[in-house]
C-alpha cells in the first residue's frame, strides 16, 4: 500500500497561521462504484463499529433507508432511489452518502473556530471536536449537507474518512467491509484510473453517460462516485449536479469579513466621536424612578 | 453447489432465479461482481420483486411467485427449437438416447400411474427399457419416439413464450431476451452459472424447480464446467453440514437412508442398494454403499456392531412413514401425539407454517427444551405480548426448559459452506455465564439417559447402552475427537489400493479405504479425508491458486475427496481433452487425469473405456429423465401453488402439486382467490440473519421494523400511503405491518388479469432490539414439496387493507 499516512495539516479553520511545511502530498481518495453496490449496508455497520457510534433504533417509514438521515451518530448512509427511465425501465439506485472530503471544503471555510476543522495533506477533511463551538456554520458551508450537530455535546460530527486508520496505512472501515469492492480506497490518481476502467465497462453495457463524479466546483473531492448516469447526479438521492460553496460563505469569509471589520471600526470611531462631541449619555431622573417602580412590582 | 463460490468468477452468464443472492449472500456475491468486472459476465435476475440483486443486473424479468417451471420449461423448448445445445456433451453425457418403457405418458397434467386417493404415483412405467443383456436400451440417433430426447421435446412443446406470459406474467420480449443470452452458453467455451436458494425450494414443487434448470444446464453442457453448475446457496453457514450429516428424520450421515419398517433385516435393507450399473462398465459408485454403511455402524456402535448381529442393524429405528418431517411432526403434536420437543438452534414458532397451529401444538406438549444462545419467540410462545402473541398463559401448561448454548464465536469446530468446504474455526472468546456448547449438552443428556436405562432397564436399552463413546472427557467430547471419528479410522490392519498395509488405529485417507468387513469405522463417508494422519485438513489456510482457476486446493477441505467442482470429468470431451482451453480444469495425459482439480473419476481410467462422468449414477450419465427417483414426475411440469390467483392453464382441474401430501385440516384451511386475491411471497432481508441479528443493536438500527412491500398500484387501490399500517390476512392468521410502497413490485399481467404481489419479510418477532413485529408464517399454508416436504413459504394468497397500529399489552 502506498504511504497515505501523512496527517500533516495543510488547512486549518479560522486561522491565519497555516502550517509552513508539508512532508508529502500524496492525495488519497475513496471511490464508490455505485454500479457495484448492492445496498447491503455493511459500510454502515463498519462505520458504527469502528467509530463506536450507535444511533437510536428507529422505525420503518415505508422505505429501506435506515437510519433516515445522517446524524452525529450516523456518518454514512445508503440512500435508495427507485428511478424510472423514460422508457419505463426501472433502476434501483443505491448511493452511500457521507462526507465528500472536498479539496476546497466549504465547512472549513465557514468555520469561525480556530482549528475546529482541518485538512490534511492527503486531502482528508477532519473535525477536531475539542475546538468546535457548535455554531453549525459548517452545515451552512457544506454543499452536500453532511455535518450534523450532536444534541448531547453540541459539537459537529461527520465522516473522518477513518483518518485514524489511514494514518497507520489502513483503508477506511467501510472500504474494508464492502463485500463487492464497490468501495475502493487508494491514491486519488489510482482511483481516477480505476474509475476510467469502470466507465468503459458501463458504457459497453449501454450506460452511455457513465462517468466519474469528482465535482470541480469544490476543487474535486476525495470521495468520488462512479455513476451510470453521470449526466444526472441529482437522480441519486439529490447528489448535487454542480456543487459549490454557498456565496454567503464566500462572502462571509471573504468580502464580508473586511466589510465587517470595517464596520466594527467605523462603529468604534463613531462612538468615540459622539463622546467627544456630545459627551456621556445621561438618564433623566423620571426614568430612573419608573425603573425602580417596575422592579418593585417584580419582587412582589 | 456443484461448483463453489470462487468459481462464479469464471461464469459468462449468471442467472439468479429462485434466490436473491446480493441480499441473502452479500459476501459470496462478490464473485458475481468479480465475474461482471473481470470476465464481462452478464447477470440475469428473474424474481417477483426488483431486488437489490436486480439493482446490479443486466436484465431483470418479473415472474409470478410459484411459476418457475413454466418459465424454465419454455427455456428448454427455446433451446431445442433453436438448436442451441452442446450436442456432443448432451449425446455423450446425458441419458437423452435412453429408451423409456412403453406405456409412459403425460396427459392433463398427470404422468402415468396417478392414484388420486393416495396423491401418489405408481411409477412402474417411469423406467428405461431393459435389453436382453440386462442393460438399458439406448438409441444413439435419438430418433426413437420413446427415447428421452423425443419425450423431452414432447413434454416441453406446450411451453411457448406466449404461455410463459400468460402464466408467469413475464413479458414475452424479456423472456426471449433472456433465452437468447442463455443460449450463448451452448458453445464449449462459454458457461452459465445458476444461483438459487430458498426461492426455489420453498414450493410444493421445489425439487422440480431445480430439476427444470438442471435440464437447461445439461442441454447447454454447463455441468462439471468452470463457471457453470447448479449452485444452491445455503442459508446458514453450516446448513450444508446439516444435510451432509443427515440431520433429517429419514437419513443417515452421508446421504444414506434410515431403514423403512418393511426392511426387517440388513439383507432386506441392502437389497434396494445394489446400484447395478445400467450400462456396461459404468462406475455406479453407490455400489460401495455396504462399506459406508458398515463403517458407519462401527463408528456408532463400536464393538457392539458385529458381523453376527448384522452390524447392529436392529439398533437402528425403522420408519413406518416416509419421513417424520416437521409438517408431520406438528400435525401429530396438534393431535397431542408428541409430548416433548427438543429445539436446538432454531425458532419454529416463527419459522414453520401456520403459526396458530404451532402455538396450539406447543400448548399440547408436556415440555419443550430450547437450546439457543439467544432469546427466541418459541421459548416465549406462552407469554402474552398483545397482538404480537395473543395467548392466555394461564391456559398453557407446557413446561419450558431453556439451555443457553455457545454461539459460533465461542466454540471450535468445522462449518460446511455452500461450496462443500469444511472450514475449521476456533473459539474467539469464552462463553458467558452458564452457556455450554451444544456438544456438551447433548453428551450430558446422553449420559444421563444411559444411566437411567442402566438403572431401570427398559423395552430395548441396547441401542442406548451400546453407543460407542470413546471420548477423553465423557460429558465434553472435543470437536477434534468428533472430526477424527467422522473422517474414519482403521480397526484392524487393512490394505490400501496399492496393497500397502495400513495398521490398525490409523486415520483413513479417504472413503476409498473403507471396508464392509468391520475393519474400518467412519462417521460420515462423504467427509472421509477431512482429518487424516496428515492432520486436520479443514484447518488448512493456504490460498495459493495454481492457474488462477479459483480452486485453491490447499484452502480448507472440500467433500468429496477435496474435489472443488463436481462432475469435472465432463469439463473434457469424451476423448479427454478440455472442451475449451479457457475452461480447462483437467485433461487425460495418456496415462492419468491431471489438472487443477481432483478428478471426479477414476484417476487412471482411460477415455476409451467409455465410463460416463456421472459416476454416482448407475447410467454413468446425467438424467434429463429421472426415472422413478422423484415422487412427482420424471420431468418437471407446471403446477400452480396450492393457493394461487390463477387456475393451472395447462391442467385446470389440478390444484397444487398432485403428488404433494396435505393433511385434512390444512386442506380445509386453504383460501380461494375471490377472498384472498393477492399473491404473497416471503423472503429475507440483507440487514438481518434469520432471528439472530434482531438481537444486535447495530442490525436493528439498519432495519428496525417489520414491513410488507406492495406496488404503488395496489397501494392506490387500497388507499395506502408509504409508512401506513396495513393488515394482511389469510385463512390461517392476520398480521399488521408498515407498508413499503414501491415501484419495485409491479402488478403482473397474467392471462389478461392484473395480479398484485405482496412481499412479506422474515426476521421479526416479539423479542430482540428491533420493534415488535410478525413473520410471514402467521399466514402461510401447511403443505410442502412432494419429495422433501419443504413448506410452500414462497407462494400463497392473502388479502390486505389499511389499518391502525397493533395493540401492545399494558406493562
Amino acid at each position: 500500500m502506498a504511504d497515505y499516512t501523512s496527517l500533516d495539516i495543510v488547512q486549518r479553520s479560522a486561522s491565519t497561521d497555516q502550517p509552513p511545511t508539508v512532508r508529502s502530498k500524496t492525495e488519497v481518495a475513496k471511490l464508490i462504484d455505485v454500479s457495484r453496490c448492492i445496498g447491503c449496508k455493511a459500510c454502515q455497520v463498519a462505520c458504527q463499529e469502528w467509530n463506536d457510534i450507535r444511533d437510536t433504533v428507529g422505525e420503518n417509514t415505508g422505505v429501506y433507508d435506515n437510519p433516515h438521515d445522517l446524524s452525529a451518530k450516523t456518518w454514512t448512509l445508503m440512500r435508495f432511489t427507485e428511478y424510472e427511465q423514460t422508457g419505463g425501465e426501472l433502476e434501483f439506485l443505491i448511493r452511500k452518502d457521507g462526507c465528500m472530503h472536498c479539496t476546497d471544503p466549504g465547512c472549513l471555510k465557514a468555520c469561525p473556530s480556530p482549528g475546529a476543522i482541518v485538512q490534511y495533506a492527503n486531502g482528508i477533511v477532519d473535525f477536531v471536536e475539542e475546538n468546535c463551538i457548535g455554531c453549525g456554520y459548517c452545515i451552512k458551508g457544506c454543499p452536500f449537507n453532511i455535518p450534523r450537530i450532536s444534541q448531547e455535546d453540541r459539537k459537529a460530527y461527520k465522516c473522518t474518512l477513518c483518518s485514524d486508520r489511514v494514518a497507520v496505512g489502513q483503508a477506511p472501515a467501510c472500504a474494508k467491509a464492502c463485500p463487492t469492492g464497490a468501495i475502493m480506497f487508494g491514491t486519488k490518481e489510482a482511483m481516477i484510473e480505476q474509475a476510467d476502467h469502470r466507465v468503459v465497462d458501463l458504457k459497453s453495457r449501454g450506460f452511455d453517460h457513465a462517468g466519474l463524479y469528482n465535482p470541480l466546483g469544490v476543487g474535486g473531492t476525495h470521495v468520488m462516485y462512479v455513476l451510470h448516469h453521470a449526466d444526472k447526479p441529482e437522480i441519486y438521492a439529490n447528489l448535487p449536479n454542480n456543487p459549490h460553496i454557498s456565496p454567503l460563505v464566500n462572502f462571509w469569509k471573504g468580502g464580508f469579513k473586511i466589510v465587517g471589520l470595517a464596520s466594527l471600526a467605523f462603529a468604534a470611531i463613531g462612538g468615540f466621536l459622539h463622546y467627544i462631541t456630545a459627551g456621556p449619555d445621561e438618564v433623566p431622573k423620571s426614568e430612573e424612578q419608573e425603573a425602580a417602580h417596575d422592579a418593585e412590582g417584580y419582587t412582589k | 453447489m456443484t461448483n463453489h463460490w470462487a468459481d462464479i468468477k469464471h461464469a459468462d452468464v449468471i442467472v439468479v432465479m429462485g434466490g436473491n443472492s446480493a441480499e441473502a449472500h452479500p459476501c459470496g456475491f462478490k464473485w458475481v461482481i468479480e465475474a461482471k468486472v473481470k470476465n464481462n459476465a452478464k447477470l440475469v435476475v428473474i424474481d417477483p420483486r426488483f431486488t437489490r440483486t436486480a439493482s446490479v443486473a443486466d436484465i431483470y424479468c418479473p415472474i409470478r411467485p410459484g411459476t418457475d417451471i413454466a418459465f424454465l420449461n419454455a427455456v428448454t423448448k427455446y433451446l431445442l427449437d433453436h438448436d442451441k445445445l452442446q450436442h456432443e456433451y448432451v449425446n455423450a453425457y446425458t441419458n437423452c438416447g435412453f429408451i423409456v418403457k412403453e406405456g409412459f405418458g403425460f396427459q392433463d397434467g398427470l404422468f402415468t400411474g396417478y392414484d388420486e386417493e393416495k396423491r401418489d404415483y405408481d411409477k412402474a412405467t417411469w423406467e428405461y427399457e431393459i435389453g436382453p443383456d440386462g442393460y438399458a436400451v439406448v438409441d444413439p440417433t435419438l430418433q426413437h419416439p420413446r427415447c428421452v430426447m423425443q419425450l423431452l421435446k414432447q413434454h416441453v412443446a406446450q411451453y411457448t413464450p406466449e404461455l410463459v406470459e400468460r402464466i408467469c406474467g413475464s413479458p414475452k420480449e424479456k423472456f426471449l431476451q433472456i433465452c437468447e443470452l442463455i443460449a450463448t452458453t451452448s458453445v464449449p467455451d462459454r458457461t452459465m452459472s445458476s444461483l438459487y436458494a430458498l426461492g426455489w425450494t420453498h414450493h410444493s414443487k421445489g425439487s422440480q424447480n431445480i430439476r427444470a434448470m438442471t435440464i437447461v444446464q445439461m442441454l447447454l453442457g454447463n455441468i462439471g464446467m468452470l463457471g457453470g453448475g447448479m449452485n444452491a446457496l445455503r442459508g446458514h453457514s453450516n446448513i450444508q453440514g446439516l444435510t451432509d450429516l443427515g440431520l433429517m428424520s429419514n437419513l443417515l450421515p452421508g446421504y444414506m437412508t434410515l431403514p423403512q419398517e418393511r426392511e426387517v433385516t440388513l439383507a432386506d435393507y441392502m437389497s434396494t442398494k445394489r446400484f447395478k450399473p445400467l450400462r456396461p462398465g459404468q462406475t455406479s459408485y453407490w455400489q460401495n454403499y455396504g462399506k459406508f454403511f458398515v463403517s458407519f455402524q462401527k463408528a456408532f456402535y463400536g464393538k457392539a456392531a458385529t458381523k453376527e448381529n448384522d452390524w447392529a442393524y436392529d439398533y437402528l429405528p425403522k420408519l413406518d412413514v416416509l419421513a417424520y418431517d416437521v409438517l408431520r411432526a406438528f400435525e401429530m403434536a396438534q393431535d397431542g401425539k408428541i409430548s416433548g420437543y427438543v429445539i436446538q438452534g432454531f425458532n419454529p414458532l416463527m419459522s414453520f407454517p401456520n403459526r396458530a397451529k404451532m402455538t396450539e401444538a406447543f400448548s399440547k406438549m408436556k415440555f419443550i427444551v430450547v437450546m439457543d444462545p439467544l432469546q427466541t419467540e418459541t421459548a416465549r410462545f406462552w407469554q402474552d405480548h398483545g397482538e404480537y402473541n395473543a395467548v392466555d398463559p394461564k391456559a398453557i401448561q407446557t413446561e419450558v426448559f431453556e439451555l443457553p448454548t455457545t454461539c459460533f464465536a465461542e466454540d471450535e469446530g468445522s462449518l460446511s459452506n455452500s461450496s462443500r468446504w469444511l472450514q475449521w474455526h476456533w473459539a474467539a472468546q469464552e462463553a458467558p455465564a452458564e452457556a455450554r456448547s451444544d456438544i456438551d449438552i447433548m453428551a450430558s443428556l446422553h449420559l444421563r439417559i444411559k444411566a437411567l436405562y442402566e438403572k431401570e432397564g427398559g423395552a430395548f436399552p441396547d441401542p442406548i447402552l451400546n453407543v460407542n463413546w470413546p471420548y477423553e472427557i465423557e460429558d465434553a467430547p472435543r470437536p477434534d475427537e468428533l472430526a477424527r471419528e467422522i473422517n474414519g479410522y482403521t480397526l484392524a490392519d487393512i490394505k490400501d489400493a496399492s496393497g500397502a498395509v495400513i495398521p490398525a488405529g490409523k486415520q483413513v485417507d479417504g472413503f476409498a479405504q473403507l471396508t464392509d468387513d468391520g475393519t474400518t469405522a467412519c462417521g460420515c463417508w462423504v467427509y472421509s479425508g477431512c482429518f487424516t494422519e496428515k492432520g486436520n485438513q479443514m484447518a488448512r489456510r493456504d490460498n495459493t491458486d495454481p492457474g488462477d482457476r479459483g480452486i485453491a486446493p490447499n484452502w480448507a477441505w472440500a467433500w468429496p475427496s477435496n474435489r472443488r467442482i463436481l462432475y469435472n470429468r465432463a469439463s473434457c470431451d469424451p476423448q479427454g481433452k478440455p472442451w475449451a482451453e479457457r475452461k480447462k480444469l483437467m485433461e487425460w495425459n495418456g496415462s492419468r487425469w491431471v489438472g487443477f482439480d481432483v478428478p471426479d473419476y477414476g484417476p487412471t481410467v482411460a477415455p476409451d473405456k467409455n465410463v460416463g462422468p456421472f459416476i454416482m449414477n448407475p447410467e454413468g450419465v446425467a438424467r434429463l429423465f429421472v426415472r422413478g427417483l422423484m415422487r412427482d414426475g420424471p420431468f418437471p411440469a407446471h403446477y400452480e401453488p396450492f393457493e394461487s390467483p390463477q387456475a393451472n392453464l395447462t391442467a385446470p382441474k389440478i390444484r397444487g402439486n398432485p403428488a404433494s401430501r396435505i393433511f385434512k385440516r390444512d386442506l380445509a384451511q386453504l383460501g380461494e382467490p375471490k377472498d384472498y386475491p393477492y399473491a404473497a411471497t416471503s423472503y429475507r432481508l440483507t440487514e438481518h440473519f434469520h432471528f439472530w441479528t434482531k438481537h444486535a443493536r447495530v442490525n436493528a438500527i439498519l432495519q428496525p421494523e417489520f414491513f410488507v412491500e406492495i406496488s404503488e398500484q395496489l397501494a392506490a387501490e387500497k388507499g395506502v400511503s408509504r409508512g401506513d399500517w396495513v393488515r394482511v390476512w389469510s385463512p390461517r392468521g392476520s398480521i399488521k405491518a408498515k407498508a413499503v410502497v414501491t415501484k419495485r413490485i409491479k402488478p403482473l399481467m397474467c392471462d389478461g388479469k392484473a395480479v398484485h404481489v405482496v412481499g412479506i419479510p422474515h426476521h421479526f418477532g416479539f423479542t430482540g432490539s428491533t420493534k415488535p413485529g410478525f413473520g410471514p408464517n402467521s399466514l402461510t399454508p401447511v403443505v410442502g414439496d412432494a419429495n422433501i416436504e419443504t413448506p410452500e413459504f414462497k407462494a400463497w394468497l392473502v388479502n390486505l387493507e389499511r389499518t391502525t397500529p397493533p395493540a401492545v399489552p399494558v406493562a
